[in-house]
């Protein structure tokens, strides 16, 4: 399964806004392999979370690993059947770590939307 | 003659100098286009009033017909469109309706139904017309509410004021497109000066003849005099930072109704605009 997770610039990261990371990483848990991709809706005027939750989705990801994550955004993920964990890990490979060890709960509560550009 | 008042910040005072320049006129329309918060109605108290349902078009799709070409995904800007497990999927409240969707599909799967997203309520106070656009809640775009206010408006004619939403976004874009004149309502501070740039900057970009009132002045404030001067921008009224105004305006007071000096500036800043008769 690929693991999709919001990252910084510097790729290591975890992004705390989903919508507007500059980068996702994704991770196949399967053959261990990494791949970084730009986040094409990072800066998008509008409906961030929404564009941003489609790339992850046409990227085949079956988990999303994220602080935080909008109503719209989550939508989008839970009809592509993608389940969204909390991670409250600094780092990208803390939270694959975590999430590899079963220490990662599913992120239940989502924010409105910040509405454009923050 | 159809008076737009805007400003780059809220608070500056729109609403107070739109209320009063529409009472100040002997007969006058106004309209309230700041659809996310229309206070101009609690001024007015306006009796009469009658409420008509402003709707937008939606986009469904046709399962049939839809070849997952993902098309409308692409073309939509606002991304309200997604296609999922290959279904596409509208985000209603971030939805502008631009119907382009439905232009794009290649295999006409895209039909479009009506959803509410706002009114139009229209009263009377006195001499005044009083119209007011109501957005709904979450509601994306202001837009079509505030198109639906100013045709309502345009129906009657004569004096006509807009109270403009804050800023200087699409919904004053849409607000001012028709006015003859702007009157910006600009506060003697940093913060008020750069917002009054902005709309300013909207306003000459749409080749509108603009005037400022200075409101809540407490002292002069040299930037925003200088600034007017260098680009020929009369002030019209500089209006002081008073506790009775604020007092009045707390209250939903018409100042030009309550007190009679009030009442002769705002005939002569609405004469001085043009629009006095």
């Amino acid at each position: 399964m690929k693991i999709a997770i919001p990252v910084e610039e510097n790729r290591k990261d975890v992004c705390a806004s989903f919508g507007r990371a500059p980068w996702f990483l994704f991770y196949n848990t399967d053959t261990g392999e990494k791949t970084w991709m730009e986040n094409p809706a990072a800066q998008s005027q509008g409906g961030a979370g929404l564009q941003a939750a489609q790339f992850v989705a046409d990227q085949g990801s079956g988990a999303v690993i994220t602080v935080r994550c909008g109503q719209n955004g989550a939508e989008v993920l839970r009809a592509a059947e993608i389940s969204i964990y909390r991670g409250d890990e600094a780092e990208a490979e803390d939270c694959l770590r975590a999430f590899e060890e079963n220490r990662l709960e599913l992120l239940t509560r989502f924010h409105a939307g910040f509405q454009g550009i923050q | 003659m159809r008076i737009g008042v805007l400003s780059g910040k809220g608070g500056a005072g729109k609403t107070m100098m739109a209320v009063n320049l529409a009472a100040a006129g002997e007969r006058a329309v106004y309209i309230d286009c700041d659809v996310e918060e229309p206070n101009g109605r609690l001024f007015f108290r306006p009796e009469g009033v009658t409420a008509q349902a402003v709707r937008t078009k939606l986009p469904e799709f046709d399962a049939l017909k839809c070849t997952g070409c993902r098309k409308c995904v692409e073309f939509c800007r606002f991304h309200a469109l997604v296609y999922i497990k290959e279904k596409p999927m509208v985000f209603e409240e971030v939805c502008h309706a631009c119907g382009g969707c439905g232009l794009v599909c290649p295999s006409g799967a895209v039909m479009e139904r009506e959803r509410p997203v706002g009114q139009v309520e229209r009263g009377r106070h006195r001499e005044v017309e009083v119209i007011t656009g109501v957005l709904n809640p979450g509601e994306a775009s202001g837009v079509p509410v505030i198109r639906a206010a100013l045709k309502a408006g345009a129906s009657i004619g004569g004096l006509t004021i807009v109270d403009c939403p804050p800023g200087s976004a699409c919904t004053v874009v849409e607000s001012i497109s028709n006015v003859d004149y702007c009157l910006l309502a600009a506060e003697p501070t940093a913060f008020g000066m750069h917002n009054f740039q902005m709309v300013y900057e909207l306003a000459v970009l749409l080749g509108k003849p603009c005037g400022v009132v200075i409101n809540k002045m407490d002292g002069p404030y040299p930037p925003l005099e200088d600034f007017c001067r260098e680009n020929g921008l009369p002030i019209l009224l500089r209006i002081p930072y008073r506790r009775r105004l604020a007092q009045m305006a707390a209250e939903g007071e018409i100042a030009v109704e309550r007190d009679r000096a009030a009442a002769v500036v705002f005939r002569r800043l609405l004469e001085r605009i043009g629009g006095g008769g």
